[in-house]
């Protein structure tokens, strides 16, 4: 079982995000759940949604506290909650920042260099969707970190959540966050 | 058609290919998606031949779904927590009159404190009302128990509670089989009233009763339960030969056969203790579950076959009967009649506190070794119970209890679970 765990600002489109990661699992033939971290959201205070993705049933009805990645939609989070609480140490963690993981102080976490990424998720969104909602530029770059979802069932799945202009213009963010995301892992390995 | 759906949408789903003709809510906190689909539903003109009914309270709404079911329209309505409550009088009356209205619960905590978060004090406040009540296990069991629902509430003339745990299950984005509006209908055929409001054939209903029949009508109440339990397994299996799926039914036991230990609950956290008894299996205990689906009536003979071999018991319960326990082991306890095992009552998840794996391990292992009370509180704080018990003592205006046990906890906008 591979869970994740999003964490955003209300209004950001968490829940969202985490449901069309589990559609996308959906599409491929996979088990998945997601769910939000249950609360009186507010447009603004911390929120967060969580995503299973199996090949079996999931029967598990617990909050996600030991995740295999962690998509942090608002990197203004990292010092105030406990984002990387139960993070297992082989985990995926991908942040929405122009700023390097050095820049944005996180040198020194015990976690593989590899799995460790951040890009500017929100402008790739204005670029793209000419609003600055992050999530299905997360979604792409999390297709290209962690290859646990592929970027087509990512496109389809936004495609039924949304529709005509919307829809085309989420997909091209999250193909160019794809192809942003996966580039700089290349060149990390190189 | 399998779809990644959310519960409450698939729910709503499953209510529209029940064809209803009057629903009514009240929408504001709390309620669910579930009523808004519905409304969405009939203003499209998807659901057809349905009145859909914005009344103005929970009392209200239970009270237009008695009217319509008297006139003879298969009704349905969904609440929780506080509004439950609000239509309480109503929900007795439903009860009573034997109206075959379903209504779903989306399981909720009760105030005060304030809190929206889930648990089962809500329907368990009012499990004595006449209706029978059946707790959903999965999402996809949920749509499947109100097909079922409606088909045994309009044989009995019973009103049919469907308990969902409010955001676990309610605000869970799965995938959940959506049944053939074909196959809907042959198992469900249109609503026959026993009793019906006709301008034709002038009856009166809710006559006022004396102590010269009462008991006998309260005893009837009874007796319609007493035949659901033979009704509920035969439609489970009705439904199960339709739709090539089992759901429902009176309780579902997992891998008991040998089991030392049996966990008993209702509703969702069944899924975890499953994964529990499996993991706790590999290493070699001799664990299992029982996850009881109707609560009313209450099995309590399939309750006993599944536990009489075991040595103990462990009653999980999202309620708390408070001066003395939970619900559902009062339920066991009376199952076991006669038999001596140990018996031991675990009280979990209130207010929508996270059950986890560990925590259910850890209980469950103790369990083993005989070592819980009688009565037991999963991840009970124990530290700032002791500190506001100390404060009373100490000082005699100590202040509100909910907001000094908040201060000592300090902010928990930065914690994950």
């Amino acid at each position: 079982m591979f869970q994740v765990r999003i964490h955003g600002r209300g209004g950001q489109g968490v829940v969202t995000g985490a449901e069309m990661l589990a559609l996308a699992a959906f599409l491929e033939g996979r088990y998945s759940q997601a769910f939000p971290s249950f609360g009186s959201e507010r447009m603004g205070a911390p929120v967060v949604a969580f995503c299973r993705i199996s090949d079996q049933e999931i029967r598990l009805r617990e909050p996600v506290t030991m995740p295999d990645a962690l998509l942090i939609q608002d990197p203004t989070l990292l010092h105030q909650v406990d984002l990387f609480s139960g993070l297992s140490k082989s985990g995926f963690i991908l942040i929405n920042s122009g700023k390097s993981p050095d820049e944005l102080g996180l040198s020194g976490l015990p976690y593989p260099e590899d799995h460790l990424l951040a890009f500017p998720a929100t402008e790739i969104a204005l670029k793209h969707i000419g609003r600055p909602l992050p999530n299905s530029s997360l979604l792409g770059g999390f297709c290209a970190l962690t290859g646990e979802i592929g970027i087509d069932s990512l496109k389809e799945a936004i495609g039924r959540r949304f529709s005509g202009k919307t829809a085309k213009d989420n997909m091209a963010a999250a193909e160019a966050s794809f192809t942003i995301v996966g580039e700089s892992m290349h060149a990390a390995t190189d | 058609m399998l779809q990644q759906i959310e519960g409450s949408r698939a729910i709503a789903c499953g209510i529209a290919l029940c064809r209803p003709e009057v629903v009514c809510a009240y929408p504001i906190t709390p309620q669910t998606h579930i009523v808004e689909a519905l409304s969405e539903m009939v203003r499209t003109g998807e659901l057809e031949n349905c009145e859909y009914i914005n009344v103005e309270s929970e009392f209200a709404a239970l009270s237009v779904a008695i009217g319509a079911s008297s006139a003879g329209a298969r009704s349905y309505t969904a609440t929780a927590s506080q509004g439950l409550l609000y239509m309480a009088e109503a929900v007795y009356n439903a009860g009573g009159l034997g109206l075959p209205i379903v209504m779903t619960i989306g399981n909720r905590a009760i105030g005060a404190p304030i809190n929206i978060w889930n648990d089962h004090s809500d329907s368990m406040a009012l499990r004595d009302a006449g209706w029978i009540q059946l707790y959903a296990e999965t999402n996809q069991e949920a749509l499947d128990l109100h097909i079922q629902a409606f088909k045994l509430a309009e044989a009995l003339s019973c009103p049919v509670m469907v308990c969902v745990d409010g955001f676990i299950l309610t605000h869970a984005y799965e995938q959940i089989e959506i049944p053939e509006a074909g196959k809907v209908d042959a198992f469900l055929p249109p609503f026959d009233p026993v009793q019906v409001l006709d301008c034709m054939d002038p009856v009166s209903i809710g006559a006022m009763v004396g102590p010269e029949a009462f008991m006998e009508v309260r005893y009837l109440q009874h007796y319609k339960q007493l035949r659901a339990l033979e009704m509920i397994p035969e439609i489970a299996k009705e439904f199960s030969e339709q739709f090539g799926r089992d759901s429902g039914g009176l309780a579902r036991p997992y891998r008991i056969a040998d089991a030392e230990t049996v966990v008993v609950a209702l509703g969702s956290v069944n899924g975890t203790v499953k994964d529990v008894v499996d993991e706790m299996r590999e290493e070699g205990h001799l664990i299992g579950s029982l996850c009881v689906v109707s609560f009313r009536p209450f099995p309590l003979m399939e309750v006993r076959a599944c536990l009489e071999n075991s040595r103990r018991v462990v009653v999980l319960e999202k309620s708390f009967s408070v001066g003395l326990g939970g619900p559902l082991s009062d339920g066991v306890r009376k199952s076991l009649s006669g038999i001596a095992l140990r018996g031991y009552t675990v009280i979990a998840g209130l207010g929508g506190r996270a059950i986890t794996k560990k925590s259910l391990k850890g209980i469950f292992a103790k369990a083993e070794m005989d070592e819980l009370e009688l009565l037991n509180f999963l991840d009970l704080d124990h530290e700032i119970v002791a500190r506001q018990i100390m404060r009373e003592r100490e000082t005699r205006r100590s202040g509100p209890i909910a907001e000094n046990l908040l201060k000592s906890i300090g902010t928990v906008a930065s914690r994950i679970a």
